[in-house]
């Protein structure tokens, strides 16, 4: 494969090329089309025509703004003739970031486009010279829904990743380098600098770092009880509702899923409401005469902690019934049998056979629901909005890094550090999702219990 | 005296059984309780006849349908059949557009070699890892950009929203694809049938769990989703979707006359939502355990 993969290298059709194929590192397209794929070279060269057009008329202002991001301050200047003050326009620095990135995804689709058709070429020439058979257009065409259908199915829904997906986030963490934000008044004109925010955030005194360390631990905390009360929880409701003698089993289970079916943040919103000073569960507990104040569960921080987990579980354990109910029927009865013929118990069976058994087929299962947690965006904002808030604070007691993030973003306009704390999220999933997987014995031995 | 004891033990040995089982089933209606007692709570203040957001009984003194009644008729303050249709809309459009994302995605990935496809899989992988609205200013910008966020376009771009990333979501689908045995395709091609005959005609077919699993789960999505409409409609109110209605009935400014409104409205989203997902159980049930057994 090297060799033949050398042979079509740029290089190679360059120095080996025919006039047409020379021709094509300037005239796009000419190679192809001199090589019998009329069609199909007259296409690259209308795309190239339409780059240098672009680039021309707009994109090289657009990479010119990109390293300074403008200077220009709106402002009042006095207009003499008139004798009045009149609003300028100043520069959007918002605007030129945006356009500048997407004109280096221009540029870079543009040399990967030249690359391509420079390659193409060449592999047309060989193929003339060799007297292969050259497709026809229509050819090209119907190959599209036969060997190349995976051009025809993902060109689309790939375009729609990068122009939505990708642009976006690279556009974002080049935010986190500027001081794009409303300290400052930095919201129409910004500059770059540096590692500022990212210093700013990391370190230990000031009062966002002292805020980030919070809440980071806070997000931790909260993702390993999530995760793992509704993993067991739900895993000994799996194993009770399917109990040989459990009567009624479809109907249990019914229950249980039917609160899944409820949007969640309808349900999440009917929660928070339920339990506010004069909802229903202090009502209730009120009018039973168990408690004479109402419980403040979402004004005390240790409290508010405790609610959005006890919550949470009533979300997440019908989740894991429902996915883990099939793996759980699927372990070896033999193991069981064995066991209880050595006199264990229900709860040493089930730590010592059904919850390691599950750990290992469920792992990824495991990464996927932490990761899901950290970014649990809707618990957190639908049930207590992440309060409560102390004075001075943009983040609150119960707020994850996302609705830190989301506040910082929409509520606070400070982007750059919304930016910076996006990042920063990021990579702490990136290491918690590698250092499991790693560690997980469905990656070391994948046979341990085949 | 063996031939004695026998059944006075097993007679030991059921009624201990009998009292687990009467514990278990105990602890089972306990916590069925409550899990269905929020539900039913709703559905009993849609039904109230007092006003106001808070009352102090937990059953409503009087019943009354005027609060489905206002929901659906009164257009003044806030425009619930209006955000309905909105919705209805954007829904229906997004889920034709990012089911066929997604299945085309998975098929290619699943079925098809090539040399983009490793790199595909871990791109996904990576943007997954990033929190899913950290670029969502950018999005708005993006779509203000194209001339997407004013009067009825912003319809458009949450269609647009909603479906872009439809691609980055293959797994389940692609793993159901995965089981089905590629013998099939390779006797289907032996015949004559192009890939593009094997993925509708063959693959399409056999994957009908999977299909109306992605069709739904697609569906329902602009249902409940508000982080993004929110941040894409902004203040224009006559674009609101549903989500953003209810979220706004529970706002300090509306909370008092809108909170039993906002329990019938609760209702109605959730009955067909929760129709739909109770005959769509089945269908991810049976597509994650494969295609074609054996």
């Amino acid at each position: 494969m090297a060799t033949l993969k050398d042979r079509n290298s740029v290089g190679q059709a360059i120095t080996r090329g025919d006039l047409w194929t020379k021709l094509s590192t300037i005239l796009m397209g000419a190679g192809i089309f001199g090589h019998g794929q009329k069609v199909k070279g007259i296409l690259v060269l209308i795309l190239e025509a339409a780059f240098i057009f672009y680039m021309a008329s707009a994109g090289l202002t657009h990479l010119a703004n990109l390293p300074g991001l403008g200077s220009v301050e709106a402002g009042e200047v006095y207009n003499e003739a008139k004798g009045i003050y009149e609003y300028t326009q100043g520069d959007n620095s918002l605007l030129m970031l945006l356009y500048g990135v997407v004109t280096l995804f221009v540029v870079a689709a543009f040399i990967l486009l030249w690359i391509l058709q420079l390659k193409k070429s060449y592999k047309l020439q060989k193929a003339v010279e060799q007297g292969k058979h050259v497709n026809t257009f229509k050819e090209d065409l119907r190959s599209l829904l036969n060997g190349n259908l995976y051009m025809l199915l993902m060109t689309t829904p790939f375009l729609g990743i990068l122009v939505f997906n990708i642009v976006p986030l690279v556009f974002m963490i080049c935010m986190a380098f500027t001081s794009y934000s409303k300290e400052g008044n930095h919201l129409m004109l910004f500059d770059w600098n540096g590692l500022t925010q990212f210093v700013r955030v990391l370190s230990m005194n000031g009062n966002i770092g002292r805020q980030f360390w919070h809440v980071l631990a806070w997000t931790i905390v909260w993702a390993i009880f999530a995760t793992f009360l509704n993993y067991i929880l739900g895993m000994i409701l799996a194993l009770i509702i399917n109990r040989k003698d459990t009567k009624w089993k479809g109907m249990w289970r019914f229950c249980f899923v039917l609160s899944i079916a409820v949007p969640q943040f309808v349900s999440l919103m009917i929660m928070n409401t339920m339990l506010q000073p004069y909802g229903a569960v202090n009502v209730v507990l009120q009018n039973l005469g168990w408690i004479k104040n109402p419980i403040p569960f979402w004004s005390n921080a240790m409290l508010a902690r405790i609610t959005i987990v006890v919550i949470n579980l009533w979300v997440g354990i019908p989740y894991t019934l429902l996915q883990i109910t099939g793996i759980l029927q699927n372990i070896p009865a033999e193991l069981y049998e064995a066991a209880k013929m050595d006199g264990a118990g229900p709860v040493k069976i089930f730590f010592r056979i059904t919850l390691p058994y599950m750990l290992f087929v469920t792992t990824p299962y495991l990464i996927t629901s932490f990761v899901g947690n950290i970014n649990n965006f809707n618990v957190i904002y639908l049930l207590s909005g992440g309060g409560p808030t102390y004075v001075g604070d943009t983040a609150g007691q119960t707020d994850l890094l996302v609705t830190w993030l989301y506040k910082l973003t929409i509520d606070q306009q400070y982007y750059n550090i919304g930016a910076v704390i996006g990042i920063l999220t990021f990579v702490v999933l990136t290491i918690v999702t590698l250092v499991t997987y790693r560690n997980s014995g469905s990656y070391k031995n994948e046979e341990a219990f085949m | 005296m063996t031939a004695m004891n026998q059944p006075i033990a097993r007679n030991k040995i059921s009624g201990r059984r009998r009292a687990v089982n009467i514990l278990v089933h105990l602890l089972l209606a306990v916590l069925a309780f409550i899990w269905i007692m929020p539900i039913i709570w709703i559905v009993l203040t849609s039904f109230r006849a007092e006003p106001g957001s808070y009352v102090n009984t937990f059953f409503p003194k009087g019943y009354t349908l005027n609060n489905y009644i206002k929901l659906f008729t009164d257009r003044n303050v806030l425009n619930f059949p209006k955000m309905f249709m909105n919705t209805l809309i954007i829904a229906c459009i997004s889920c034709v557009v990012s089911t066929f994302f997604m299945l085309s995605v998975s098929y290619s990935l699943s079925r098809m070699r090539f040399k983009m496809r490793k790199p595909y899989m871990n791109l996904a992988m990576i943007l997954g890892l990033f929190p899913g609205f950290m670029s969502m200013v950018a999005q708005y910008y993006i779509l203000k950009a194209l001339g997407l966020t004013e009067g009825s376009m912003i319809r458009l771009a949450l269609i647009i929203v909603y479906s872009a990333g439809a691609g980055l979501a293959f797994q389940i689908s692609k793993g159901y694809f995965d089981t089905i045995p590629r013998s099939i395709d390779e006797a289907a091609m032996i015949d004559g049938a192009s890939q593009w005959q094997v993925f509708t005609q063959i693959t399409m077919p056999l994957s009908k769990p999977i299909v109306i699993y992605t069709v739904m789960t697609s569906f329902i999505g602009p249902w409940v989703d508000f982080i993004f409409a929110k941040v894409i409609c902004r203040a224009n109110a006559d674009q609101f979707t549903v989500a953003i209605g209810l979220w706004n009935m529970l706002q300090k400014e509306y909370i008092n006359q809108w909170y039993t409104c906002f329990a019938a409205g609760a209702v109605v989203i959730s009955i067909p939502i929760a129709a739909l997902f109770l005959y769509m159980q089945k269908f991810y049930v049976e597509g994650m355990t494969g295609a074609v057994k054996g």
